[in-house]
């Protein structure tokens, strides 16, 4: 190989990220377990933002200043497909626990299967899914739950059609045509604020008037840790796509060198393929 | 040379002296070196299954450190080995790829075997339902209106070391499970906080108790005895001290005892139809205070705070406006709180003087009586 | 390996840039703290884990002497149950998430590139990062012992309800500090990913990197894998605590079961992280010191990459008494013990390369082997372990404190050990004291197996694990235990002293300090200047690669 690979100088940034991240965490914690700590976690979240984006700006800078060859680019490319592969184990894991809930804790607790004696426990439980009352009637089931085929259909099809307007505006980019790429890059965006606008919205509903809550039992549990997580990327990868926007406004990117926005593309499409997990196993199985 | 054969006797012994303690675990089962062969056909059907594996294991041990020890010895450098060169040879990997897995099925055979019994719960004659507490036992003997706790009846200065340990140290009870000689028995386990696991080695059970699910296992014993056991799950600050008391007797001296318990029960029952004097309900509360809450507000009312509160001084124990909260909490206990529910486990009588034993002891004073009558109304029972 | 390979190392050691004389192109160097905060050097980087690591061998170490001291005899001597469970809980934490797994980054990240002939880690910034998260994460968890209520007191595999509803209230600080250890081990493992794939040095294939290189490489895909589990789990267990969710709680249709089900899938290929990159060690000190060729190159890769995958399809083995359906006990306890077979492959293939070679036992030589002994012994209890009917019987017994620990101490650390002495002529240009590391091993041989071995008797006699006061007939076997706890423990102090020793001088190493030693990292000079391979070093598989065909 006669390039040579970029080996960056001492930098403040990971320190500084480490500081900001601790902040959030202590800040976090102590809400949590005090009630106070708010400064804290405002302050660390606010670093984040901040850290990233000098960190960043320092990456940019040096991408376009020439100093990365294509291996470079190679570790990046590695780098960011192997963080969407545990980002996909962790959705795995929270997949693993519907599955497991749905298909043998709650007919064990209606007294089928292997465990079914349980239901000595639970005399006057029955098993459902949407689980509408729960074992312990004092936690209380939701009185009602989401139509899927009311807006989260409607979130499917933005999703979808956001996953496709960013590939177009990929094309575009290779292509180099920059206005194309422009227009449908903000279109995706658009699809996935409203997306987050409509989430928004369902969950609203869902709290004050179908009484679907965290802690309307298991259905609530898993229903907001499964749609509240994916909704948390949706925002981190709206905000991603935001930051190519200005980048392509500023004139980065080239027709053959443009890591960041196919890194940013493959983190949109992966929330979208987790969308249609969620679509198919929260809302209409 | 000198420097080689020290490490190889400093190894050799450390080899003798593990063989020589293994060996001795196979011979000796009486003094607490091996797994007991235990009292039942399935704890001794483990047990076999146990030795059988051991052996196994000992052998491929032997086979694999003495191959390894020769080489070292045979090709020291010191001694003017040169070194060969292969290194590959597919023959001898495959052999030594076949021979462990054929080994691994010998184990799994007769596993498979014993598992598929122990597994098999159909056709008990007595169910048991256990129920795991933070930190004591609950044995309701299902059908026959029998049901009692089980606590650790070694005394705490014994533990601090004021007092010569007894011979069962720790692995006593008050109230020991009872059941009769030669009856399948199946247990159904659950818990009311954390999980615990009811384990007996001599029975070969362990099994774990979790809460809201139900847990089953089963045994048959055929000699009388005392069989003990501890609990096997950490199950918070007294794990350590929640022990398991299995006494195997005779059919006639069982039905002698459950008669003998509900008679208990009824006359336990009976002492909510008359009116307790403070002296009595002192007295009996302070039992049992010390026997179900003191574990966690500890016996002078101290507590631990943060997560087990004070009683003496604070709280609703000496507010006198807070008297039926007070009862509501014994009675109820708190979900979502270490706190238990007392109502349906204790009687009337017992809670309602342990009630007015925190009311009364370790200076808080509130002169507030509860009787027994009261709690009887109050949960209708 | 050729001289000619050296010609491209730069001459700068670490104590040139120590001294802010680094004519590297990069311009000044920071000094004093500054430089180990803001470093981007994956040697000083490796350096920072291993002290931690040290650090918190100490810390943990300590807490097990607690543990060994309250046991020493029946009764409650110097501790109260509820802070023997928090030294149990902490003990196990800190040296599964603070010493052992860190020691192997920090090698990971001291030898892989120059294993691999990089001149740095892919991404060295988030290299950083990565290494810092971990002092924020464990002064984060050794707090929680500080504040009222106490820390973590539900062992180290946290089972819910005891960890949710029923646990002291500074568990979030213990989940959040899971998440920062979580975080920095899945940014160090995909840094590792990406420089074993994308950084080698023209001519290394896959099948001609070293054994560490390979173990690594598979131990940080399992990490991958697994870390985010974990932080999925913790932040279950953080709604439940906080939020009123009811994952683990049967009255709103959850199950504690749940819990153990997700943990285990991530704890169970944890502990071949904690193992996978010992054997790596292990296949390249062998070889050395027996002055041949590792037996079987290929099937140890094989071997490597099968126990990893079926590591996913055993973790319900931790929880044979949990009342799972007898299939799926079966299952799991025929998948559990096929494990043996590739690793009994690895054990053969390291006594068939000791086999007519040409042996010497210097200190790496001599952990090596003392972990090929004892880690098979904790391997042949952990099949006993894997027999569902006799788990019944050993389940939470020190039996399985005897067989973790057999695996872990002599078999982990044991390995850890002897790659410092094994790398520590390339780490600091000397040679550790040979006769300071003898008695580092002999004594560590005696003091381990006599506090563990003995836990096998305890266990089966029917000692449960987690406990802080035992039954009599328990008595003698824990004495021993304890004894040996602190004869083990105090011989580590041994090693600090060969390691300072070794800092400030001793005998110097040439580049290749070891005579039958391979691999690219004996090209460069001992000790190993700061940076290295600025261009890529010749690499002629043919010559070069431990899976060649020919000898030369
Ligand atoms: C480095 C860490 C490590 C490693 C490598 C292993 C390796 C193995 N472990 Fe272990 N294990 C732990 C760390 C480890 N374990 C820990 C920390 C716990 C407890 C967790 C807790 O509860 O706190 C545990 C608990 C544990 C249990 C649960 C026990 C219980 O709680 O009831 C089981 C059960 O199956 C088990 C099995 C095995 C098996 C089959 C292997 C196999 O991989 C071993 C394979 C090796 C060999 C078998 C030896 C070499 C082979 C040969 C010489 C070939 C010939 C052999 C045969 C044919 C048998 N382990
Ligand atoms: C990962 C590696 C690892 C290592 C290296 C060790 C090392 C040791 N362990 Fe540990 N252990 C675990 C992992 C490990 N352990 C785990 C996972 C558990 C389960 C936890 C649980 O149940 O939740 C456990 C549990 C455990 C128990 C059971 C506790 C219980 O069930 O209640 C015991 C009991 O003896 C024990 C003992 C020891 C001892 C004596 C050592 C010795 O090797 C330690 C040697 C000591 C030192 C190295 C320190 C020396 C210190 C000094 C000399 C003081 C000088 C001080 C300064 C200079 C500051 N361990
Ligand atoms: C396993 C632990 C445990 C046991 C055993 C236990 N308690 Fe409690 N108790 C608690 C906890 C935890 C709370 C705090 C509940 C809360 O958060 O309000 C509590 C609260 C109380 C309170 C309210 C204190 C206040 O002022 O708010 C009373 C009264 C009480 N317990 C009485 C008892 C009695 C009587 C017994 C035995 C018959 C008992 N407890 C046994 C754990 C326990
Ligand atoms: Cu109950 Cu441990
Ligand atoms: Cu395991």
């Amino acid at each position: 190989m006669t390039s040579q690979y970029y080996v960056p100088p001492t930098s403040k940034w990971p320190i500084i990220a480490v500081i900001v991240v601790g902040c959030t965490a202590l800040g976090a914690g102590s809400l949590m377990t005090y009630g106070s700590g708010l400064p804290f976690l405002l302050i660390g979240l606010a670093g984040i933002a901040f850290v990233m984006y000098g960190w960043f700006r320092d990456v940019i800078n040096e991408s376009m200043g020439g100093l990365y060859d294509m291996q470079m680019d190679r570790s990046f490319r590695q780098g960011m497909g192997w963080f969407i592969f545990s980002e996909v184990m962790f959705f795995a894991a929270f997949f693993g626990a519907l599955f497991y809930i749905r298909v043998f804790a709650l007919p064990w607790l209606d007294g089928e299967g292997a465990k079914g004696v349980t239901a000595l426990l639970w005399p006057d439980f029955t098993a459902s899914w949407p689980l509408m009352n729960t074992p312990d009637p004092s936690i209380g089931g939701p009185d009602a739950v989401i139509n899927p085929w009311t807006l989260p259909l409607i979130n499917t099809i933005l999703l979808v059609t956001s996953s496709v307007t960013l590939t177009i505006a990929h094309h575009a980019l290779k292509e180099g045509n920059r206005a194309k790429l422009k227009n449908w890059l903000i279109g995706t965006i658009a699809l996935g604020l409203v997306f987050l606008v409509i989430q928004g919205i369902e969950y609203v509903e869902a709290w004050t008037q179908l009484g679907l809550t965290l802690q309307s039992g298991i259905y609530g549990s898993t229903f907001f840790l499964l749609t509240g997580f994916h909704g948390l990327h949706v925002t981190i990868g709206a905000i991603v796509l935001i930051v190519l926007l200005f980048r392509v406004m500023k004139g980065h990117f080239t027709a053959d060198n443009h890591f960041a926005f196919e890194a940013g593309a493959w983190y949109w499409h992966f929330v979208d393929v987790v969308w249609i997990g969620l679509f198919l196993f929260v809302y209409v199985f | 040379m000198k420097r080689f054969a020290l490490t190889g006797i400093c190894f050799l012994l450390l080899a003798a002296l593990m063989a020589g303690s293994t060996y001795a675990a196979s011979i000796n089962t009486s003094t607490g070196w091996n797994m007991p062969p235990g009292v039942t056909d399935v704890s001794r059907e483990v047990y076999s299954l146990h030795m059988t594996i051991f052996w196994i294991c000992v052998a491929i041990s032997v086979v694999v450190f003495g191959a390894m020890f020769w080489s070292l010895f045979a090709y020291r450098k010191s001694k003017g080995a040169k070194s060969a060169h292969f290194h590959e040879n597919t023959t001898v990997e495959v052999i030594w790829t076949a021979i462990p897995l054929v080994i691994l099925i010998v184990m799994a055979v007769p596993a498979t075997a014993t598992l598929k019994k122990m597994y098999d719960t159909s056709n008990a004659e007595i169910d048991i339902l256990v129920t795991g507490y933070q930190w004591r036992w609950r044995y309701e003997y299902l059908g026959e209106d029998v049901s009692f706790f089980s606590n650790m009846s070694t005394p705490r200065d014994q533990i601090q070391g004021l007092e010569e340990k007894g011979d069962n140290y720790l692995v006593e009870v008050d109230e020991p499970m009872v059941v009769p000689l030669g009856k399948k028995v199946r247990i159904l386990l659950t818990a009311n906080d954390v999980i615990h696991a009811w384990w007996v080695p001599d029975l070969a059970v362990k099994k774990d108790a979790i809460p809201g699910f139900i847990n089953e296992s089963w045994f048959l014993v055929n000699e009388p005895g005392i069989y003990r056991g501890q609990c096997a799950e950490l199950c918070g600050r007294d794990h350590g001290f929640m022990p398991i008391e299995v006494k195997a007797v005779p059919q006639e001296e069982y039905d002698a005892w459950l008669a003998s318990r509900r008679d208990a029960a009824v006359a336990e029952a009976a002492g909510a139809d008359r009116e307790w004097t403070m002296d009595e309900l002192m007295e009996r509360g302070a039992g049992v205070y010390n026997t179900y809450c003191a574990a966690c507000h500890q016996p002078e009312g101290q507590g631990l705070p943060p997560v087990f509160p004070a009683l003496a001084g604070v709280g609703m124990s000496v507010d006198p406006e807070q008297r039926a909260e007070h009862i509501a909490m014994v009675a109820y206990g708190k979900t979502g709180t270490a706190m238990p529910a007392f109502g349906d486990t204790l009687s009337p009588a017992e809670v309602a003087s342990v009630i007015t034993y925190e009311r009364n002891a370790w200076g808080n004073d509130t002169g507030d009586m509860v009787q027994p009558s009261e709690i009887r109304d109050l949960l209708g029972k | 390996m050729t001289p000619e390979t050296t010609q491209s190392v730069s001459q700068h050691s670490v104590s040139d840039v120590a001294s802010g004389h680094d004519a590297h192109a990069h311009g000044h160097a920071p000094t004093g703290l500054m430089r180990w905060l803001l470093t981007t050097n994956h040697k000083e980087i490796g350096t920072l884990y291993m002290l931690f690591s040290l650090l918190m061998l100490f810390i943990g170490g300590t807490m097990a002497l607690v543990i060994r001291a309250e046991l020493f005899q029946p009764g409650l001597q110097y501790v109260q149950p509820e802070f023997f469970n928090q030294m149990t809980t902490m003990h196990g934490l800190i040296m599964v998430f603070g010493a052992i797994m860190p020691a192997f980054v920090g090698l990971a990240n001291w030898m892989i590139p120059l294993q691999v002939g990089a001149p740095d880690m892919a991404l060295p910034r988030l290299n950083n990062f990565s290494f810092w998260l971990l002092p924020v994460a464990f002064t984060t968890l050794l707090a929680t012992l500080f504040m009222e209520g106490g820390g973590p007191n539900f062992g180290w595999t946290f089972y819910a309800p005891l960890s949710t509803t029923y646990a002291p209230p500074s568990t979030n600080f213990f989940i959040l500090s899971i998440h920062l250890a979580g975080i920095s081990s899945i940014l160090g493992a995909i840094n590792i990913i990406a420089t074993i794939l994308n950084l080698r040095t023209p001519g290394m294939r896959l099948m001609d990197m070293s054994l560490f290189v390979w173990t690594w490489l598979i131990t940080a895909f399992l990490l991958i894998a697994v870390m985010p589990v974990l932080a999925g789990v913790v932040t279950m267990m953080l709604l439940d605590i906080n939020f009123g969710t009811s994952f683990f709680d049967a009255a709103g249709g959850g199950d504690p079961v749940l819990f153990q089900h997700l943990f285990w899938f991530f704890g169970h290929p944890e502990v071949y992280i904690m193992i996978l990159p010992a054997f790596g060690i292990v296949s390249l000190i062998v070889p050395a010191f027996a002055r041949k060729r590792l037996f079987g190159y290929a099937s140890m890769v094989y071997a490597t990459a099968s126990i990893a995958i079926l590591s996913f399809v055993v973790w319900a083995h931790h929880m044979f008494t949990v009342g799972l359906p007898l299939t799926a006990e079966l299952f799991f306890m025929y998948s559990t013990m096929l494990i043996a077979v590739p690793t009994g492959v690895k054990v053969f293939n390291w006594i068939a390369t000791l086999f007519r070679g040409s042996i010497s036992f210097e200190t790496p030589m001599l952990f090596s082997l003392g972990f090929i002994v004892m880690f098979t012994i904790g391997g042949l209890s952990g099949v006993m372990l894997a027999i569902v009917p006799a788990d019944f019987q050993y389940h939470d017994t020190y039996f399985v404190v005897a067989h973790f620990h057999y695996v872990l101490v002599p078999g982990a650390l044991f390995a850890i050990m002897a790659a410092a002495y094994y790398w520590m002529p390339k780490w600091t240009g000397h040679y550790a004291n040979e006769t300071l590391g003898k008695w580092h091993f002999w004594l560590s041989v005696i003091g381990v197996n006599l506090t563990f071995f003995p836990m096998h008797f305890s266990g089966l006699a029917g000692m449960p694990r987690r406990i802080p006061d035992y039954a009599l007939q328990f008595a003698d076997f824990n004495m021993l235990s304890s004894i040996g706890g602190f004869l083990f423990g105090f011989s580590q102090l041994i090693f600090v002293w060969v390691v300072i020793k070794a800092v400030r001088g001793g005998v110097k190493a040439p580049a290749k300090a070891w005579e039958g030693a391979e691999g690219l990292e004996w090209a460069v000079p001992s000790p190993a200047p700061l940076h290295t391979f600025d261009t890529p070093p010749e690499f002629v598989p043919e010559r070069d690669s431990p899976s060649r065909h020919s000898d030369h």
